[in-house]
This record gives structure tokens, C-alpha cells and sequence, in this order.
């Protein structure tokens, strides 16, 4: 059971949160504008990293906020943020 | 012959008061403080169970959670399977027996309640033995909350069988003081009973506390998150791998030890003690000493400890140096040990050179401390050559282990280290630790360890009666063929031999088959390794872990304002998400075909009424609100004008129908969103996401109003006339009170928002008044309703009036893989808007295939037919060899009242170009012909809809 550092409500326990897969996949700004291959990679393909991982977790059961959170999926230990994205809630 | 094995005086146990119990229909007693296993050594009962592979007589070997072997069912207080008797208290009126292996669940409902408990701490201790009791008295003192938790009734550790003195008194005295004095602290909570059985992220820990059959709960799981935790959790000793090494009689040294000290059971009379250790000799002396004959004590090591020899020589104990037990005999217990000089290395067999007639063989293979918590936690271990055996060698979380776990076996050592881990402990986590000052321990000096894996013997050179796991029945011979048939890793011979898997999980045999496949391989024990360390430590119950979330707690029941209505007139009930919805109402003597038929009926040619108070409602208010929902809708929001409502579909961005419902504009800023009433929850998620997370710079906010709001659809060409009579301020012509526009006013006397929705095609209106008055306009709308034959149905007629109009149900005739256009309702999908979600995903190409499966409509040749739901759609009458080619299936399939047969919606492929084929349905033993159609059935031309 993990420890989730929510930025609003602070760490709570895992069951709380909603897992959203890797942070800062944008959106492309014009979908229509984009290849059909470049769409498909925004909308199908991951990374998925043994080692340190940028993701995103939703406070479900608490603020309802997003959030990014980098934590190592080897040992599953939340990780403290680098430098700008301490205070960043969202994946802008 | 009651207690005929006990002795006269001492031990833990108490006298005054006697326990009769039953073991295999023989009335036996025993004392509270007995475990069985003690109980039934002291009444001579050593055959307790039977090996669950080979059948062979197996007896008691330890006197703990370790325990192979001596697996009981208990019948009373209350049926539980394959409990280890060293772990079951006795008490009056147990009723137990031995097992095979496999034991029975009850078929009774468990009458015993089952808690859970959630608590944090500054530091968790786990194990009140030496170590660990120092540590908590170490961290106690700082003031810090501590928690200590030890799987035994009482605290104390190997304290409590070793017999042995601490500052010159009884190390039970320590024990007693250190106990009493942590008790009174205010913030140290101990917990005996309670075995920590799992250790996962971030200091998480949970344990399963027996609180006996007479306490308010007969177990709680303890979820606990501990600042700093400290392992003390022991070691297990390890037995050793000879021919005929599991007949009853055979145990391990330090349990017999416990039995003789802390029960004050004999566990024999004549004994033989097999050791590669000097551990084994305090048992020989204290079994001695209580009156056991010792005729031999086997030490597989060229010099033997002068300290233990000369303790030894003063009892006439005879010493056997480079020596080992290589078989033995004897059918419910053993008869003798077959002794034979060992050569150094100890690998080539040697014949028996003497025959020792004993009914108890001790043996002592070294310590294997018990790491298993500490890699659960993701501790690494290392081998350690000393004690030959794996240690923790540091660990990511915040723990240390402390005393035998570490590889420490003398007291002495123990108490301290088990001081520095509660100091450190403390101080690590915020306070001002001083290290606890321990007793003096007598400490003899320990000579080192043989480590002997196998021992070789001349009558069983292939090894098929030499076990490695007892529990498994898996001998040297098992392992041989694992590593034979190419396996050189611990983790496959685990798999391919079993070795490790049973109750236990391995705790005398894990490290013991690493040597024994390190001895096979001819390589290093070390570099093997150990097998991963999981939860649960030990067997823990499903009744434990749901606790009380079981029956009606389960999970969340949701009902509306207008269920105890529903209950009343003996509805039944559909489980949608987590709310009760009235599915149908039957008539006495109506099953739910009749039912639904004459619901259906009468909401066609009459009037009836629905609770949709279910369906989710989301509050969408802000500036950017209109900007928002054209941009998370399909169709265009911001030109839908305030005072009226439009249907919408959301798609999530790969193109797929994700929800549907209306959209109500209730302000120039201000929206309500209906969702379906399973999907409520997510489309909040959704929208949440895209709004914190893309589109941040929208002034939007969202709120769930699901249960601000009791609905109730009023529905029927009647329906008009059952409104204007219980409202009659309302405009209800349909010139004043068009389709799709809503109105406030009074309904029953309660302020209300009425908006004209169908979703049967009949003419009808949505009635939504704060949920407090849900029931009480729901009984005036009833009886206003009487004249007219209003009549409430439920969600399958829904279901059916639906279907006859061709209207889908996302998640039903929708999986996350159909499009709108699919579905054909490109009508709903806006071609003017620049984006929305899902928009350019239509004109990938996948998406853009004019083959995909479209939504049609089914209609079975046979009229009596209901196909059922799921059924797969084929192009030929034969099946012909498989693979049948598929080309959909059944997503939604009734009888209908007004078509006066059986009809469906399907996904088919290329459907909408094979309206009026005829296509095949195997249903039964063969495919049934089916019409393709357009998917509405019913009023195609819309003309009801107005009443």
C-alpha cells in the first residue's frame, strides 16, 4: 500500500487515488493538423520504464485533483519531484 | 496415561487449571497455556498426521508457526482446516483430529464477527523476544508510540523454552518486568497473538491478531504504517536431511527444549541428539536434566565445543564426533538411529556402524533467520558462512532488523542489538532515544558450524526417503530429478518440486533445498540465492481479511428517495453500479415475462411511471461552461438555447461512444448533465481530467448533483392529463410545453424542473423535485395517475420501449469499441465544430472503415423466438469447419407486445448494408434465420412522441 504524496491533502494511502499512466503526454494542439501515425501514438503508446516514471494520479477519494507524482517502478517508492515540477499539480 | 509425559513441576503451563479436550474421539487433558502439539506430547500422542503424498506417519517437529508436519482440523469451537497443533491453544471442548494434508472448510455459517483495525505508530516492533522486547523498551522510553507485536499467547521469545538466567534470575523474570513496564507506558500498544504476515510500501504492515472464540471478534487484521520498523522476527531452526529424517519422534533440538522448559512436557525418554551445531547441546542438557536419557549426542564436526563437552562428560553423556545419523527406523515413532563416521567432506555414503534403540531424535542443522518479513519489504539478503544461512543485507524502507534475525544467535548479542535497533529506531523518527540498558546473559563461547546439507546414506543412494520438505513430501530424490531435467535456479526447482509451497511456505525447507541444490549443482550456496519471500508469513482467512465488509456491507448499497415505495409493492430489484433499481413489479401469479409485457402495454396505450432518480446529474457551471461541452459532446452544446435540453454523446479521444445523456441549459452559464446511472462516477473522472489537466484555462467547475434530485419519468399518451391534474399551474399543451424545453413550477405542490424527455419514443415528461420530496410526489403522481391505470414499471420495460425505438444503451450495446457512426447517429456528431474529443480519431483509418460493425436491428423468422444476448451472428445456415467466420453478436434482445414477437439489436458487420438479408444465429444445436432491419421497430415516423 503506498504512501501518495497528494499536493493538496497530502500522502494518503493508494487505495484513495486513480492511476492515470504516464504524465505530460499532451494532447496535440490542432488534432486535425497532426499525422494519422503521430494521433495514434498520442492516443495508444507509452512508455513503461523499470526504473523512475513521471506519472499522473487523481485524488479520487479526497480533492478529486490530478497531480504528477515521479516514482521508481522497481521498488514502487514515491520519488521527490525535480526542481519546477514541485509545485505542479497538473500536466500542462 | 494422562499426562504421563508431564512433569511435576514447572513450566508456563497452568495447573489449576486443567483442559479436556478431543483428539481423534480420545478424551485427552491438558493445561491453559498448552498448545495442542505440547498437550499431546504430554499425553504420549506423537503420530499426529499423515504425509499428504506418500502417507507416511508423520509426528510433531517444532514448536511453532514452522511446524511440517503436525497439521490438525479442528471440528469445535468452530471447524477450521489445516492448522499446525503447535499454534492452536487448547482449550475445553477442542475438537480436533489429524490430516492427510488437506483439511475441510465449514459448510455452517461462521457465527464469529471479524474486525479490522487502522492505526499509525512511531515504531513497530515486530517479535517480543530478547531483541525484540529490548528494542521497544529502548524506543518505549523516548516516549514514542510503539507498537510490539509477537505471534505468541505471551511475550518472552526464545525466553520462554530456553530455561536460561538474565542477571543471575530466571529470564522470565526479565520478560515479565520488561512487559509490565512497557504496559504502562501511555503510547505503546503491545499485541500478543498477532503475527505480522505482510510488510508492503512504504512501512505498510498488516498482521492478523487472535483474540480466542469467547472475545468480541475472533480475529482483527491490523493495517498499520509504521514511521521506522523493527524486525525481530527470530530464527527457525533447520533440520537435517537423512534417510527416514520425518518419522515421528524426530525433532528439532530447540523445540524439544521448548516443550521440556516452557510446558515442562518430556517429549521422549530415550534420546538421540543429531546436531552440526553447538545450539543442540543446551537441548541435550536440559532434557537431561528433566530426566531424559541422552545415549548419544551426534556432532557431524571433527572437534566438538569443549565448554558442551565437558557439560557433557559431567552427565555421562556420550559424545559422537564426525559422526552422523544416516537412517532410521521404527513405523508410528521412532526406534532407532542408525549411526555412521562421516567422512570431512561428508559426500561419499558410509555404512552403518551402530544401531541406537531411542524414541526421540533431536536434530539441529544451524539457524535460518527469519527474513522473510524484511524480503517481503524488498530487503536484500546475503549468505552468511558462519551460520550458513541468509541475512537481511539492508533494505529501501525504513526498518532494521535486530537479534537472530540478523545471523545473531547468543542472548547476550541479541538483547543488544535488539537495544540499538529501538534506540535508532526512535531517533529516526523524531525522538530523544537513550539505548535501554540490557541484563547480563551467561554467554559460552560458540564454536562453528558444519553445514551439512545431505547426509549420505548407504541404504538410500537415490535419496527417495530423504526429505528436504516435509510438508511436500520432497525428497533429495525430487530435487536430483528438477536439476537432472535442467533446472539450476531455486525459483524453477521450487516450482518443479513443490519444495516451499505448502502452509509453511518453507520455513524449515527454504534454505535447506538452496543447499541441497547448491550440493547437486556442485556450486555455492550463495550464488543460488533464495526464493522470493510473499505474503501472507502464515495461513491467514478470508473471514480475517473481509472482516466486516461481508453480506449487506459488502459494498455500498445506493437506493433513491422513492425505494421503501418499491419495496412495498414487492418490486424486484437490478443491481446497477452500486444503486438498487426496481426492475419489474410483478402481479401475483405473474412471472417477469407477463410482467414486462403488461408493463410495456400499459405505457404504450396508457400512462405509467418510472424512478430515474439513478441516472447521474453533473452541475456544470462557469464562463467557458458552453466552450467546454462543445468540446466533450459530439454535437453542439453552446448553441442550445436556456430553457432547453439536447442529447448528447460523449467519446473519449480514440473515437469510441464513452456516455450519453442530455444536456439541460439552466443559465446562460450554467448547464445540468445527465450520464447513465453506472457510468456516473467515470464521466465525472473524464471530465475532471481533461479539464484540470488540457484544457486548463476553461473557467469551469463540476459538481455530482446525482442525489440533489429525485426523477420521476411520467410516461404515455395519458401522461399529459395525469400532470395537468397534479400540476395544474404548469402549461403542459404542446404548443406552451414543447419536446426537449423545461419548466419550473409547482408539481404536487413541490417546486420542481419538468422536462419533456423520451426515452420510449411515448409521450412523457421528467419530473425532478429535491430528493427529500422524491416519495411524496412520487404517491400523489400515483393516485393522481389512478383514474388513468398508471402503472410503475421498472428497468427492463425501459429496456424493452427502448429497443422497439432503437434507442442503445452505452455499455450494453455499446463496449468501448463502437463509434457514433456505428451506432448510426452521425445525426449527433457535429461537422462545424473545429475539435472535440474523439473527432479526429473518426478519420483514422480503422475508424473510417464503411465494414465496421454498425448497430441494426435483428428479427427471428421463428416470432417466438428471444434470442439470447451474446448469441454470435453468422452468414451460413451450416457452421461448416471452424473457424466460423463471426460477423457480430446479440447486444440486446426482448419480446415485444406492440411487435408481438421476439426482437434484437445487433452489431453485424457492414450491418446497415445488409438490412433485409437473411442471416443465421447458432442458437441451441443449430443456426436459427434472422432478418436484418433498420433498428428502430416502433413509430418509425416519431409520431407518438407528442402525445
Amino acid at each position: 500500500m503506498m504512501l501518495i504524496p497528494c499536493p493538496w491533502c497530502g500522502p494518503r494511502n493508494e487505495i484513495e487515488f486513480h492511476y492515470g499512466g504516464q504524465a505530460d503526454v499532451r494532447c496535440p494542439a490542432d488534432p486535425q493538423a497532426v499525422s494519422d501515425e503521430d494521433w495514434a501514438t498520442f492516443l495508444f503508446f507509452r512508455d513503461n520504464p523499470k526504473g523512475v516514471f513521471t506519472e499522473r494520479w487523481s485524488h479520487v477519494a479526497g480533492c478529486r485533483r490530478w497531480f504528477t507524482v515521479r516514482r521508481d517502478t522497481d521498488s514502487n517508492r514515491v520519488l521527490p519531484s525535480e526542481g519546477t515540477q514541485q509545485a505542479r499539480t497538473v500536466t500542462t | 496415561m494422562s499426562n504421563e509425559f508431564r512433569l511435576a513441576d514447572g513450566g508456563r503451563i497452568d495447573r489449576d487449571r486443567p483442559v479436556r479436550f478431543d483428539f481423534e474421539g480420545q478424551q485427552l487433558q491438558g493445561y491453559a497455556g498448552d498448545t495442542l502439539a505440547s498437550a499431546l506430547l504430554a499425553n504420549g500422542v506423537h503420530r499426529v498426521a499423515t504425509s499428504n503424498k506418500y502417507g507416511r506417519p508423520r509426528g510433531i517437529m517444532a514448536a511453532g508457526a514452522e511446524e511440517p508436519n503436525a497439521l490438525v482440523q479442528v471440528e469445535a469451537p468452530f471447524p477450521e482446516p489445516m492448522l499446525p497443533a503447535t499454534t492452536v491453544e487448547v482449550r475445553d471442548g477442542l475438537q480436533a483430529s489429524g490430516l492427510p494434508g488437506k483439511g475441510r472448510l465449514a459448510t455452517e455459517e461462521d457465527p464469529a464477527r471479524y474486525d479490522t483495525m487502522h492505526t499509525h505508530c512511531d515504531v513497530l516492533v515486530v517479535g517480543a523476544g530478547p531483541a525484540g522486547l529490548a528494542a521497544a523498551l529502548s524506543a518505549a522510553r523516548s516516549g514514542a508510540r510503539v507498537i510490539v507485536a509477537d505471534a505468541d499467547t505471551e511475550f518472552g521469545g526464545s525466553l520462554l523454552g530456553s530455561g536460561q538466567t538474565l542477571d543471575g534470575r530466571a529470564a522470565t523474570d526479565w520478560v515479565r518486568r520488561t512487559t509490565a513496564e512497557l504496559a504502562e507506558h501511555p503510547e505503546v500498544r503491545l499485541l500478543p497473538r498477532t503475527t505480522v504476515f505482510g510488510y508492503y510500501e512504504d512501512n505498510y504492515l498488516v498482521a492478523l491478531e487472535h483474540r480466542g472464540d469467547d472475545a468480541s471478534s475472533r480475529q482483527r487484521i491490523w493495517r498499520m504504517r509504521a514511521r521506522e520498523v523493527v524486525l525481530a522476527t527470530g530464527a527457525h531452526e533447520r533440520p537435517l536431511v537423512f534417510s527416514g529424517n520425518d518419522r515421528p519422534g524426530i525433532m528439532l533440538a530447540g523445540s524439544a527444549r521448548t516443550y521440556v522448559n516452557r510446558y515442562a512436557v518430556l517429549p521422549g525418554r530415550r534420546a538421540v541428539v543429531f546436531t552440526t551445531n553447538d545450539s543442540a547441546y543446551a537441548a541435550a542438557i536440559d532434557l537431561h536434566d528433566a530426566g531424559v536419557e541422552i545415549v548419544a549426542v551426534v556432532d557431524a564436526r571433527e572437534v566438538v565445543s569443549t565448554y558442551w563437552a565437558s557439560l557433557c562428560v559431567e552427565r555421562g553423556i556420550r559424545i559422537h564426533a564426525s559422526t552422523g545419523v544416516v537412517s532410521t527406523s521404527g513405523t508410528d515413532r521412532i526406534t532407532s538411529a542408525h549411526l555412521s563416521s562421516l567422512g570431512p567432506e561428508g559426500n561419499h555414503p558410509t555404512s552403518v556402524r551402530q544401531v541406537v534403540t531411542c524414541d526421540l531424535l533431536l536434530v539441529s542443522g544451524g539457524w535460518n533467520p527469519a527474513v522473510h518479513l524484511h524480503s517481503q519489504a524488498r530487503g536484500s539478503v546475503r549468505f552468511a558462512e558462519d551460520i550458513g544461512a541468509f541475512v537481511p543485507d539492508g533494505t529501501d524502507q525504513a526498518a532494521r532488523s535486530a537479534g537472530a534475525v540478523t545471523g545473531v544467535l547468543a542472548t547476550g548479542k541479541c538483547l543488544t542489538s535488539g537495544a540499538e535497533a529501538g534506540r535508532d529506531a526512535a531517533r529516526a523518527a523524531g525522538f530523544d532515544a537513550e539505548l535501554a540498558r540490557v541484563p547480563d546473559s551467561k554467554h559460552a563461547p560458540i564454536l562453528a558450524a558444519r553445514h551439512l546439507w545431505v547426509v549420505p546414506g548407504s541404504g538410500d543412494s537415490d535419496g527417495t526417503t530423504q526429505f528436504v520438505d516435509l510438508a511436500r513430501d520432497a525428497t533429495v530424490a525430487d530435487v536430483r530429478r528438477a536439476v537432472a531435467a535442467g533446472m539450476d535456479n531455486v525459483e524453477h526447482v521450487k516450482r518443479y518440486t513443490t519444495i516451499g509451497t505448502a502452509h509453511d511456505q518453507g520455513k524449515t525447507s527454504g534454505t535447506l533445498s538452496t543447499g541441497v541444490i547448491a550440493e547437486v549443482l556442485g556450486v555455492g550456496v550463495g550464488e543460488l540465492g533464495t526464493t522470493t519471500f510473499r505474503a501472507p508469513y502464515t495461513p491467514v482467512t478470508f473471514a480475517a481479511l473481509a472482516g466486516r465488509e461481508r453480506g449487506d456491507l459488502y459494498d455500498p448499497v445506493r437506493v433513491t428517495a422513492m425505494h421503501d415505495w418499491h419495496v412495498e409493492q414487492g418490486a424486484l430489484f437490478e443491481n446497477v453500479g452500486q444503486w438498487k433499481r426496481p426492475w419489474y413489479y410483478p402481479h401475483s401469479g405473474e412471472d417477469m415475462e407477463t410482467a414486462v409485457l403488461r408493463e410495456c402495454y400499459a405505457v404504450r396505450s396508457g400512462v405509467g411511471m418510472q424512478d430515474v432518480s439513478t441516472l447521474g446529474k453533473i452541475d456544470v457551471q462557469g464562463p467557458d461552461a458552453a466552450e467546454f461541452l462543445d468540446l466533450v459532446y459530439t454535437n453542439k452544446m453552446s448553441t442550445l438555447k436556456v430553457g432547453r435540453i439536447r442529447y448528447g454523446l460523449m467519446c473519449t479521444a480514440d473515437g469510441m461512444v464513452f456516455d450519453d445523456g442530455t444536456v439541460t441549459r439552466t443559465a446562460e452559464h450554467r448547464y445540468l448533465i445527465s450520464t447513465t446511472s453506472g457510468g456516473a462516477a467515470n464521466v465525472l473522472a473524464h471530465l475532471e481530467d481533461w479539464l484540470q489537466t488540457e484544457w486548463t484555462h476553461l473557467r469551469v467547475h463540476l459538481t455530482s448533483v446525482t442525489e440533489h434530485w429525485a426523477t420521476i419519468a411520467l410516461v404515455g399518451p395519458e401522461s399529459r392529463q395525469v400532470l395537468a391534474d397534479v400540476a395544474p399551474e404548469l402549461d403542459v399543451d404542446n404548443d406552451g410545453f414543447g419536446f426537449m424545453t423545461w419548466q419550473e413550477g409547482n408539481v404536487a405542490g413541490v417546486h420542481a424542473r419538468v422536462c419533456r424527455i423520451s426515452f420510449s419514443g411515448e409521450l412523457a415528461f421528467e419530473i425532478n423535485v429535491p430528493w427529500w420530496y422524491g416519495r411524496e410526489v412520487w404517491e400523489v403522481l400515483m393516485a393522481g395517475g389512478r383514474p388513468y391505470g398508471i402503472t410503475p414499471y421498472g428497468t427492463e420495460t425501459m429496456h424493452v420501449l427502448r429497443a422497439e425505438k432503437g434507442f442503445p444503451i452505452v455499455g450494453q450495446d455499446t463496449d468501448g469499441t463502437i463509434t457514433p457512426h456505428d451506432l448510426g447517429m452521425s445525426w449527433a456528431v457535429s461537422k462545424k465544430k473545429d475539435d472535440f474529443l474523439g473527432k479526429r480519431s473518426f478519420s483514422r483509418p480503422d475508424t473510417a472503415r464503411t465494414d465496421r460493425k454498425h448497430l441494426v436491428g435483428l428479427l427471428p423468422e421463428d416470432t417466438n423466438l428471444v434470442l439470447p444476448e451474446g448469441a454470435q451472428i453468422v452468414e451460413q445456415p451450416e457452421l461448416g469447419e471452424p473457424p466460423v467466420p463471426m460477423l457480430g453478436h446479440v447486444t440486446s434482445s426482448y419480446r415485444s407486445a406492440v411487435l408481438g414477437s421476439g426482437f434484437a439489436l445487433a452489431v453485424v458487420k457492414g450491418g446497415r448494408d445488409r438490412v433485409g438479408e437473411t442471416l443465421y444465429s447458432p442458437v441451441g444445436d443449430r443456426p436459427v434465420p434472422v432478418t436484418v432491419t433498420e433498428p428502430v421497430f416502433y413509430d418509425k415516423e416519431g409520431a407518438r412522441r407528442d402525445g
